[in-house]
């Protein structure tokens, strides 16, 4: 009973498979998976050792971290002037803000932070209430609290006010206007009244056929000479109208993209079963056209928070700008001041875009989740 | 084009604004609001830069000083409009600000079109050249720049006054030129170039940013006119009689010595009547000398802005000078007994 064929002894053990799971799996199969990706990865990682090695001895070994005015940094072979940012750093946050009203801000800031951050989780309760005050109570309390002249404030004209205290401003109050503006012109655009989509279009198209330079230039520079001597809008009220109507223009064409990915059954769905025109726009269309265009929504908040550094060109004092007046004090000229500057700037900013766009994923994803059910 | 087209609006745009501007005297205005508006540039080294504390400081920013301690006997009762080169016209035209200090040379087209009045001379400056003298031990003056290769920006008017200035003084030379200043600097400090030119007191500025400021030297040369001064509105006679005129009494008083420390004892103790004039003393039988009261300010204008900001030399060594990290010498801008150029009609 015995058959050539079967085997009288176990085959010899053979190594177990390369396993799938684990870091060195992940990098086996990601990075060193042939001699061309090895290549690639071990060049590259030279590249960005060698980049991160120049970030860091800038940044860190070679920067200088103590001193009173620029001989300390005027030194050959320094990094980073740390010094110039210690002492500069409350006026690029604050502007020209009266020193002794500094809280202000903060405050402003805090209270917005409290209100904003349930508004931002999902699973805080009292959305609608918290809503009304973010909208409603809050920009009141804000440009008080701001603003002063009431209360036993004192007056801070918005002259003085700078740095990113102005860019959070700026930003802030052209997302909160240019949204829902941006959502009427879409829905004006859509209408079958022709004047209003007339009007609608005519508008779009003007402010999406300018540049914000030539907005900002036009409502800094010329708008004063064509109003009544004496008297004078104020610059940064200004700039921030023409920023949200320059922003509400591109959010119009964001949401119209989104309205129109919006099957047509749905509308005729919602009227057919007896909800009215707006009923079907607000309850039916807009809440998914809305989540469709987040993410174009959000590209343009980030824009927008980023041309918020063009208000230099008007004479305000945004972040950057205050950053560029700090590097003329002759008390800190030195090589590498200016390159100090700009690394926090472009921090900060990164840090707010980086936030946003990480948020909008989340709720991208969120939203993905609840369409899907 | 682009500029004579700005230039015409603005012009046009001025002449509507001054028919409305000029109703009120600037004086009253200013006594009214308590304080003088000020415009000036947005961060200029040693002209108008904040510091980390809020205040202004510079040339620019204590020539509003002075004019702001004549008129209402306190140099603090300022407040500073930083503006940009585009907008600063339109603010003076329109009322936004009384007074522009910011750095604005004084032109022919600018004075004569825009209905501005440039009210003296603060500040001379000029194109000039930076070398290393380092490299270039032998290179004492511009005429020894002579087949040297220049760094500058395009597009200004500088690279045509090296131009003119090279080919008068029949010498060659070669210029490299860029998009943006920080290039031409950069390029300057590489060594690409022999020389870098801009305006003398940009040059100044540049200096200190440099790796080694002290192995770059400034040429004494200046090939250029760029005359900066404060500028008002046209159509306020008596406004325009006051920045004048304290400008003038700024370099009057550093010409007879008063000094901010010793403004207060030269009142007293002075027996020189050029003095006694400019610090408005009371003659022994009661009369005053009246030229603050001519000018519809308080007889002591003169003694107020010497004593809060200091004279000419003062402001000069502090902002710009000596006294700073600049060290800009004094050059054409140099009384004119001391061979430059700032001089002002006596007070009598």
């Amino acid at each position: 009973m015995s058959a050539s064929y079967v085997r009288a002894s176990d085959a010899p053990l053979r190594p177990p498979p390369r396993g799938h799971a684990g870091p060195l799996a992940w990098l086996r199969e990601n990075l060193f998976a042939g001699p061309g990706s090895t290549a690639l990865t071990l060049g590259l990682g030279l590249l960005l050792g060698w980049l991160a090695y120049q970030v860091l001895d800038w940044t860190v070994l070679r920067a200088v971290w103590t001193g009173a005015d620029r001989s300390a940094c005027a030194v050959p072979g320094a990094g980073a002037c740390w010094p110039f940012v210690w002492e500069k750093f409350p006026q690029w946050v604050f502007g020209f803000y009266p020193l002794g009203e500094r809280w202000r801000p903060v405050l402003t800031f805090l209270i917005g932070a409290a209100a904003l951050a349930p508004m931002l989780m999902p699973a805080a309760p009292a959305k609608r209430f918290n809503a009304l005050f973010l909208l409603v109570a809050y920009p009141v309390i804000a440009f008080v609290l701001l603003g002063g002249g009431v209360f036993g404030l004192p007056p801070v004209e918005t002259t003085n006010w700078g740095g990113l205290v102005v860019t959070l401003v700026v930003a802030v109050t052209g997302i909160v206007l240019s949204l829902p503006l941006g959502i009427l012109l879409a829905l004006g655009r859509q209408s079958e009244l022709p004047v209003v989509r007339g009007a609608s279009i005519a508008f779009i198209e003007l402010w999406r056929g300018v540049p914000l330079v030539t907005v900002l230039f036009m409502a800094s520079v010329m708008l004063p000479l064509f109003l009544p001597s004496g008297m004078s809008l104020d610059k940064l009220m200004r700039a921030i109208a023409g920023l949200s109507l320059f922003a509400s223009a591109y959010m119009a064409e964001a949401v119209r993209g989104g309205l129109q990915a919006v099957s047509r059954g749905q509308r005729e769905a919602g009227l057919a079963l007896g909800l009215s025109r707006w009923q079907t726009t607000a309850k039916i269309v807009l809440p998914q056209a809305l989540r469709i265009s987040i993410p174009n929504i959000v590209g343009i908040f980030i824009g927008l928070f980023k041309d918020t550094t063009l208000v230099l060109v008007v004479g305000i004092y945004d972040l950057l700008g205050i950053i560029n007046a700090g590097l003329q004090d002759s008390k800190w000229a030195a090589p590498q001041t200016a390159n100090t500057g700009y690394f926090v700037a472009a921090l900060i900013y990164f840090a707010f875009c980086f936030a946003m766009s990480r948020y909008a994923l989340f709720t991208e994803g969120r939203l993905a989740r609840t369409g899907r059910r | 084009m682009k500029n004579k087209l700005i230039t015409l609006m603005l012009g046009a745009a001025a002449t509507v604004a001054i028919a409305g501007a000029a109703s009120a005297g600037t004086l009253d205005d200013v006594r009214q609001h308590g304080f003088v508006q000020c415009g000036v540039s947005q961060g200029l080294m040693g002209f108008s830069v904040p510091d980390a504390q809020n205040n202004w400081t510079g040339m620019d920013v204590d020539f509003c000083r002075a004019v702001a301690a004549a008129v209402l006997g306190d140099a603090t009762k300022v407040k500073f409009t930083p503006l940009t080169a585009k907008e600063r016209f339109t603010a003076l035209q329109s009322g936004e600000i009384d007074l522009l200090s910011r750095n604005t040379t004084w032109t022919m087209s600018r004075d004569t079109s825009l209905g501005l009045k440039f009210a003296g001379i603060m500040y001379y400056d000029g194109q000039g050249f930076i070398v290393n003298k380092a490299k270039h031990p032998n290179v004492k003056s511009v005429n020894d720049l002579a087949g040297a290769t220049i760094c500058t920006q395009s597009g200004t008017t500088t690279e045509l006054n090296i131009a003119d200035y090279f080919k008068s003084h029949k010498m060659d030379y070669k210029l490299l030129t860029f998009e943006k200043n920080d290039e031409a600097i950069a390029a300057y400090q590489d060594g690409r170039c022999d020389s870098y030119s801009t305006d003398q007191s940009g040059l100044y500025a540049q200096r200190l940013k440099m790796a080694t400021p002290d192995d770059n030297v400034v040429l004494p040369e200046i090939i250029s006119k760029e005359p900066l001064g404060p500028v008002v509105r046209q159509g306020d006679d008596a406004w325009f009689n006051i920045v004048k005129w304290v400008y003038f009494a700024l370099v009057n008083s550093e010409e007879l010595g008063i000094t901010s420390k010793n403004a207060d004892d030269m009142k007293k103790t002075s027996t020189n009547p050029e003095v006694q004039r400019l610090l408005g003393v009371t003659s022994a039988d009661g009369t005053a000398a009246g030229f603050g009261i001519g000018m519809g300010v308080d007889e002591g204008w003169a003694l107020a802005a010497i004593k809060q900001v200091g004279n000419y030399g003062e402001i000069f060594d502090r902002n710009v000078g000596k006294d700073s990290p600049l060290k800009i010498e004094r050059g054409k801008n140099a009384l004119w007994k001391d061979g430059g150029l700032q001089y002002a009609p006596p007070v009598r």
